[in-house]
């Protein structure tokens, strides 16, 4: 649900990176905010646990610039993977205007991505969201690790509808900001429909 | 999905001026406006030392987790919530099950008196939301981005 405010000429959009427990939700977030310029961010907040966990959530606003007089903000979410904060993965939902599904390419977490990514749906459509309807893209992270399943055998399991997909590493930068552009973009393209 | 806010100048101006006046009245520091979202609408007050954006996704954030509370309890919501500092204190108040009111201030006040301008200040706020929500709604209003092109996109990613 994104924020059209006339008056200030500003449009302020929500993504959200869903996805597993340590698939590299907060670590996409760190590497945008590493790599962009000072005056296009803000403050990376994360509510973590002592252990480095993501208790509620990361929040990072960033500015891509202005289309025809407006500037264009996006505040970037992730939720806590781990099965158990499921009653918070469900608030971060709401408003949502894109989700980055973020998918852990090792094959023991193939079944955690499969559930958490039913999980996306269910809580999706707890709050009136059809995940066949919003703007949404799937990157398949840790690409680098020996254990790594095929694309596409993580194809067949999670992206059997085909919708925009990217191979990354995130620590190293790999493919997060191809992902990061490629949700924004579908994000706008809802916007001008009139979403 | 629900439908998304849009903020229009006549209410804009209106929204800016209520939190002006709460500021005053209540001899707070800062009052901020945030849609639920996340989303800051309005802010008055010395708001030069505080990080506005995270602020207001952090006001959503709690207020949310309080509203996962209360449900879990048989409550629709927490309407009010207060958060005692060392210094400075908090008050959150849900205006019109869509925004949050937040004020905060120090002992130049009194909790009292904050509380009593909240109440003025969030009826104004609630008429205010209203019929910006009949505008939004209303016939003749589309998206400003519905002239937007697909290279206008693009370029947003060029460099």
């Amino acid at each position: 649900m994104s924020f059209i405010n006339y008056s200030s000429r500003e449009i302020n959009c929500k993504i959200v990176y869903y996805g597993p427990g340590l698939c590299g939700k907060t670590t996409n977030l760190q590497y945008i905010y590493n790599k962009t310029a000072a005056e296009t961010k803000g403050k990376l907040i994360s509510l973590s646990t002592e252990t480095d966990r993501t208790l509620f959530f990361d929040f990072l606003p960033l500015s891509l610039g202005e289309i025809r007089g407006f500037k264009t903000r996006f505040h970037l979410y992730t939720v806590p993977g781990q099965v158990f904060y499921d009653a918070s993965r469900k608030l971060i939902l709401k408003g949502v205007d894109g989700v980055v599904f973020v998918a852990d390419s090792q094959v023991e977490r193939m079944e955690a991505n499969m559930e958490s990514l039913e999980n996306l749906r269910i809580n999706l459509a707890e709050q009136g969201y059809d995940l066949n309807k919003l703007p949404y893209v799937m990157q398949y992270n840790k690409r680098d690790l020996p254990n790594a399943v095929t694309v596409e055998e993580m194809r067949k399991s999670l992206n059997q509808r085909n919708i925009p997909e990217y191979q990354a590493v995130a620590p190293t930068g790999v493919g997060v900001f191809d992902t990061l552009k490629a949700v924004a973009k579908l994000v706008l393209t809802e916007l001008k429909k009139g979403g | 999905m629900g439908t998304q806010l849009v903020m229009y100048e006549e209410e804009f101006t209106k929204i800016n001026a209520v939190c002006d006046r709460l500021t005053k009245d209540a001899n707070a520091k800062v009052v901020f406006l945030v849609d639920k979202n996340g989303q800051l609408i309005s802010s008055a007050g010395q708001t030069q030392n505080i990080d506005t954006t995270s602020l207001a996704s952090l006001t959503a954030g709690n207020v949310a987790a309080m509203g996962g509370l209360a449900k879990l309890i048989g409550e629709n919501e927490f309407p009010h919530q207060f958060h005692e500092g060392a210094k400075d204190s908090l008050y959150m108040t849900i205006v019109g099950s869509r925004v949050v009111l937040v004020v905060i201030f120090d002992n130049r006040t009194s909790l009292g008196l904050v509380r009593l301008r909240i109440k003025k200040a969030s009826d104004e706020l609630t008429k205010i939301f209203e019929s910006l929500v009949k505008k939004t709604d209303g016939p003749g209003v589309g998206s400003p981005f519905a002239e937007i092109s697909d290279d206008d996109i693009d370029n947003l990613f060029s460099e």
